[in-house]
């Protein structure tokens, strides 16, 4: 991999990397004061992301890291979703422990005994 | 040890140039290793704050009112105003990795100075907004009010939530501010040039790292039920 000569970045690419997040925080910001329902939290999070990204890919360079390094950064992230996603699974299904076959009795359905 | 009358030869004097440990093969071994070892431990915050994160989305996804209700009490502007200054303190910090990747030393203490200025600035506004909630009798179990007051308990849950995550943050940036002071002290001494800035650019990392906390804190913290 390129770790073998020290890739020194352009000040200019860190100056637009640092306009980039500025604008994209002013975006987020204003976006915020527009009732969008539901999307207003993924429109933040898409933000939130990018400008992440930016950070992660430019300034943390990323992009002249090892395979291996990079390897390790996408592991981190699939772990953070596995956490996420199975604490929400078992919040969202744990009432339904108490309406189990909610058709046993319910004549709606003309399937009671 | 008595001193070695043997001088030293060309490879020595690199290993010494490079701060190359005996079990590396080349410096730039040592700097993959070094680089994989902090991702290593930049994941295991990743998923320590992930923890807060994904209580924050629980309770959010239950009580969603009482969360976007707690908006009016966060102030947009000082928290979009630390947003502000974190990423010019990523930036500095960009420089100060470019500076001693260039051997200009002066320039990395400059740098490395000022991403402490906008850490301190950071934590200085930090202090006047936790003021403000304390103020408002906005901190959990300390003479908490709310209104609406059917909000009360689930309007606590958020406000633990943010000063959990505000709070560890903030540790982490003081932490930050500590690694910064060895770095310039180090800098000072003329310790990093072009073929040794590995302790810079981890360092950086993590400073990196703390930013991007904040960028998914701000939007999730402040501008829940944000309206104007």
């Amino acid at each position: 991999m390129s770790a073998h000569e020290v890739a020194i970045p352009k000040v200019k690419t860190l100056v637009l990397v640092w306009a980039a997040l500025i604008c994209f925080t002013a975006l987020t910001t204003w976006v915020a004061s527009f009732e969008f329902g539901e999307w207003n939290i993924v429109i933040a999070l898409l933000i939130a992301v990018t400008k992440a990204s930016l950070v992660v890919w430019i300034f943390m360079g990323v992009r002249h890291v090892t395979t291996l390094t990079r390897l390790f950064v996408v592991a981190g992230l699939v772990w953070l979703f596995i956490m996420i996603l199975l604490t929400a699974s078992d919040y969202k299904t744990r009432n339904w422990t108490y309406q189990a076959q909610p058709w046993a009795n319910n004549p709606a359905h003309g399937l009671s005994r | 040890m008595a001193e070695t009358l043997v001088p030293a030869g060309q490879e020595e004097l690199e290993a010494q140039e490079t701060h190359l440990r005996h079990h590396f093969a080349t410096p730039e071994q040592q700097t993959d290793a070094a680089t994989l070892g902090m991702w290593t431990f930049l994941i295991t915050e990743v998923l320590f704050f992930g923890g807060m994160f994904t209580a924050y989305a629980i309770y959010r996804t239950m009580y969603p009112g009482a969360f976007a209700s707690t908006s009016e009490f966060m102030d947009v502007r000082l928290g979009g105003a630390n947003t502000a200054v974190l990423i010019c303190s990523s930036l500095t910090m960009a420089l100060a990795v470019r500076a001693a990747q260039l051997s200009r030393r002066k320039d990395l203490i400059r740098f490395l100075i000022l991403t402490m200025i906008f850490g301190t600035v950071f934590l200085v506004i930090k202090g006047i907004e936790y003021h403000a909630k304390w103020v408002e009798y906005k901190v959990p179990g300390f003479r908490f009010t709310y209104e609406p007051s059917y909000y009360f308990h689930h309007a606590q849950i958020l406000f633990s939530l943010y000063f959990y995550m505000t709070g560890m943050h903030a540790i982490h940036m003081v932490v930050g501010l500590g690694l910064l002071t060895y770095l310039v002290i180090q800098a000072w001494r003329g310790i990093f040039h072009a073929r040794y800035f590995a302790p810079v650019e981890m360092i950086g990392l993590y400073w990196h790292f703390v930013d991007i906390v904040w960028i998914f804190l701000f939007p999730l913290l402040y501008l829940i039920g944000h309206k104007r």
